[in-house]
C-alpha cells in the first residue's frame, strides 16, 4: 500500500530523512515515532505529496506519492495547518467533502466529531482541540483508502485524545490503511500493528511492538534516586548498570535471576536506599525507544 | 469542474465576508469617485470631474481586487498552511487557482457595476465602446492578478500585507486615476508609464471616451501580464 525505499531528504548541509525504507501493507496501522527534529514529518509530508524527496521511491496505491491520481484516494492531516480564518466549520467541511465523489456525510462527522456546536463558529474562533478535530474530520471525509496522521492527537485534551483514537479504531476496521507519527510512547505501543522509529533522520528501529520490546533477552530494570551510583553497583553485582533514563536503571548482559535482584536489593538496602520499583519483564516500548534514540 | 464551481463559490462568499476585503475593492473606488466627483479640487484637466475618473475609478477596482485583495488574503492563506492542504485534495493546485480566479471575476463584475451605477448617478456619459472597455478589465485583472500573486508566493504574508497596500497607494497616485498624468512631472510621468497602472487607466479612458486606444498602453499591459505571469509560476511557494 505504502513503499518507501532509499528515501533521503536534505535541507542544505542538513540530511533530514537518510536513506530511509519501508513498507505499509494494505489495512495496517504503522506508526512513525521519534524525537522532534527526527525527520517523521518530513517523511510524512513527502508520502502526501507536500514536499520532494532528493533521493530514493515512494510509492503510495500503486502511484507515485502525491500524484493527482491517487489524491482522492489519499486522506491527510497535516501537523501543522490552518484553514480559512474566517469559514464557519461546517462549511469546511461541506466544502472539503465536495471535492469527493462519495464523501461521509458531513452533518455525521460533525456529530461524531463533537464539532456540533461550533458548526456555524468562525474557524479563527475555534478552540486548538476543536481545530484538530476539524482537521482530522477533513482528512477521513472522501472515505480514502490511505490516511495520513501527522501527530493527530497534539493539542487536543483527554477526551478529544479519546475520541481521535476511537476513530483511528474506527478506519482500521473498515480496512483503511493508516500511518500516524505520534510522540506518545503509549498510545502507540496500544494502537500500533507496526512502528518505525526515526532518529536523525535514519531509521533505527522497524517491527511489531511485541518484537521490539520482546525479542531479546529480558533484564533487570529498576528506578531509583537520580544519582545511584552506577559503577558502585556494578562492581557489587559483578555487572553493568546503565541509566536507561532519569532515574531508571538497567542491568545490561546478565539474565535476571533471583540472586541478581537480591544482589541489587541488598546493596540499595545497604545505603538506606529505597528501590520504587523492579521489573524483570520485556522492556516497554518507551525504554526501548530511549535506548535506540539516545 | 463541480470541485472549482464549490471552491470558488466559497472563495466568493469569504471575500464578500471579510469587511477589510469590502473595503478595498468597493468603499474606497466608490469613494474616491463620489468625493473627487462632487469636491471640485482635482487637478484634471478640462471636461467634468466624472467623466475623468470613472475610467480611472475601475481601473483602481481591478487593482484592489485583483491585487490587493487577493494578494493579501492568497499570502495569508500560504501561511496558513490552507493552499498546502488544498493542493493535497482531489481539487489540485490547477483548481485552487481556477476558482480563485473564477471568485476574481465575479467580484470585479460587483466592481464595474457599483462603479458604473454610482458614476451614473453622478452624471458620467459614457460614449465609448463598452466591449473594448471589458476587454481591458479583464486584461488588467490578468496583470494586476499575477502581480498580486508574485507578491504573495514569495513574501512573508505581513511584508505582502504592506506591499500590496504600499503598491495600491503608488498606483492610485502615478496611475493617472485621480491626478491628471499632465500635472506630473515628466520624470515621475515616464515612470508612471513604465508600470502597469497608468497603461490601464489611459487606455480605459480612451476606450470609453470614444478615442482610439494608444498602441503603447497595450504593449506596456502585455508585456506586465506575460512577465508577471511567467515571474508568478516561476517563484510561486504554495507553504
Amino acid at each position: 500500500m505504502i513503499h518507501v525505499s532509499s528515501l533521503t531528504k536534505r535541507y542544505g548541509a542538513l540530511v533530514a530523512v537518510d536513506d530511509v525504507s519501508f513498507d505499509v501493507a494494505p489495512g495496517e496501522l504503522f506508526v512513525l515515532l521519534g524525537p522532534n527534529g527526527a525527520g517523521k514529518t518530513t517523511t510524512v509530508e513527502i508520502l502526501e505529496g507536500l514536499r520532494k524527496a532528493d533521493d530514493g521511491t515512494t510509492i503510495v496505491l500503486d502511484a507515485p506519492a502525491g500524484s493527482r491520481a491517487i489524491s482522492s484516494s489519499v486522506g491527510v492531516m497535516p501537523q501543522e495547518s490552518d484553514l480559512y480564518a474566517g469559514i464557519k466549520t461546517a462549511e469546511a467541511l461541506r466544502l472539503f467533502a465536495s471535492f469527493y465523489d462519495d464523501p461521509e456525510d458531513p452533518d455525521a462527522l460533525m456529530e461524531r466529531f463533537d464539532l456540533d456546536r461550533v458548526r456555524k463558529t468562525n474557524y479563527r474562533r475555534l478552540s486548538g482541540g476543536e481545530k484538530r478535530r476539524l482537521s482530522l474530520a477533513i482528512a477521513i471525509v472522501g472515505r480514502p483508502k490511505v490516511v495520513f496522521l501527522d501527530e493527530p492527537t497534539a493539542g487536543m485534551d483527554v477526551e478529544g485524545r479519546a475520541t481521535t483514537w476511537s476513530i483511528v479504531d474506527e478506519l482500521k476496521q473498515r480496512g483503511t490503511t493508516i500511518m500516524l507519527t505520534t510522540h506518545l510512547l503509549d498510545e502507540a505501543e496500544r494502537v500500533a500493528d507496526r512502528v518505525g522509529i526515526l532518529h536523525r533522520g535514519k531509521l533505527v528501529a522497524l517491527g511489531s511492538p511485541s518484537q521490539l520490546t520482546s525479542g531479546r533477552s529480558t533484564e533487570l530494570t529498576f528506578s531509583g534516586d537520580a544519582d545511584v551510583d552506577t559503577e558502585a553497583l556494578g562492581a557489587a553485582i559483578g555487572a553493568r548498570v546503565a541509566r536507561a533514563a532519569k532515574g531508571v536503571y538497567r542491568v545490561a548482559n546478565m539474565p535476571p535471576t533471583p540472586r541478581l535482584v537480591s544482589d541489587v536489593t541488598k546493596w540499595f538496602a545497604s545505603r538506606d536506599l529505597l528501590v520504587r520499583r523492579l521489573d524483570v519483564g520485556p522492556r516497554s516500548l518507551e525504554e526501548f525507544y530511549l535506548e535506540v534514540t539516545r | 469542474m463541480k470541485r472549482v464551481l464549490a471552491q470558488a463559490k466559497v472563495e466568493l462568499i469569504l471575500t464578500l465576508r471579510r469587511g477589510e476585503s469590502m473595503l478595498v475593492t468597493i468603499g474606497i473606488p466608490v469613494g474616491i469617485l463620489a468625493f473627487f466627483s462632487l469636491v471640485d479640487v482635482l487637478p484634471h484637466g478640462s471636461g467634468k470631474a466624472v467623466d475623468f475618473l470613472v475610467p480611472g475609478v475601475l481601473a483602481l477596482s481591478v487593482i484592489s481586487s485583483a491585487m490587493t485583495s487577493l494578494g493579501i488574503a492568497t499570502g495569508f492563506e500560504r501561511h496558513a498552511g490552507v493552499l498546502r492542504r488544498l493542493g493535497t485534495t482531489p481539487l489540485g493546485r490547477g483548481g485552487l487557482l481556477a476558482a480563485k480566479c473564477i471568485a476574481l471575476l465575479a467580484t470585479v463584475v460587483v466592481q464595474v457595476i457599483a462603479v458604473v451605477v454610482v458614476g451614473y448617478l453622478l452624471g458620467w456619459k459614457p460614449h465609448g465602446d463598452p466591449l473594448l472597455a471589458a476587454g481591458l478589465v479583464v486584461l488588467g485583472v490578468l496583470v494586476f492578478a499575477a502581480l498580486g500573486f508574485l507578491l504573495a508566493g514569495r513574501l512573508r504574508a505581513e511584508t505582502n500585507l504592506a506591499a500590496a497596500n504600499g503598491l495600491f497607494l503608488v498606483f492610485l497616485l502615478l496611475g493617472g486615476i485621480v491626478v491628471s498624468m499632465s500635472k506630473l512631472p515628466s520624470g515621475i510621468a515616464s515612470f508612471s508609464r513604465a508600470l502597469p497602472a497608468e497603461p490601464l487607466a489611459t487606455s480605459l479612458r480612451d476606450a470609453l471616451g470614444g478615442s482610439a486606444v494608444p498602441i503603447r498602453a497595450l504593449v506596456t499591459l502585455a508585456i506586465w501580464a506575460v512577465a508577471t505571469s511567467l515571474v508568478a509560476v516561476a517563484t510561486f511557494r504554495w507553504d
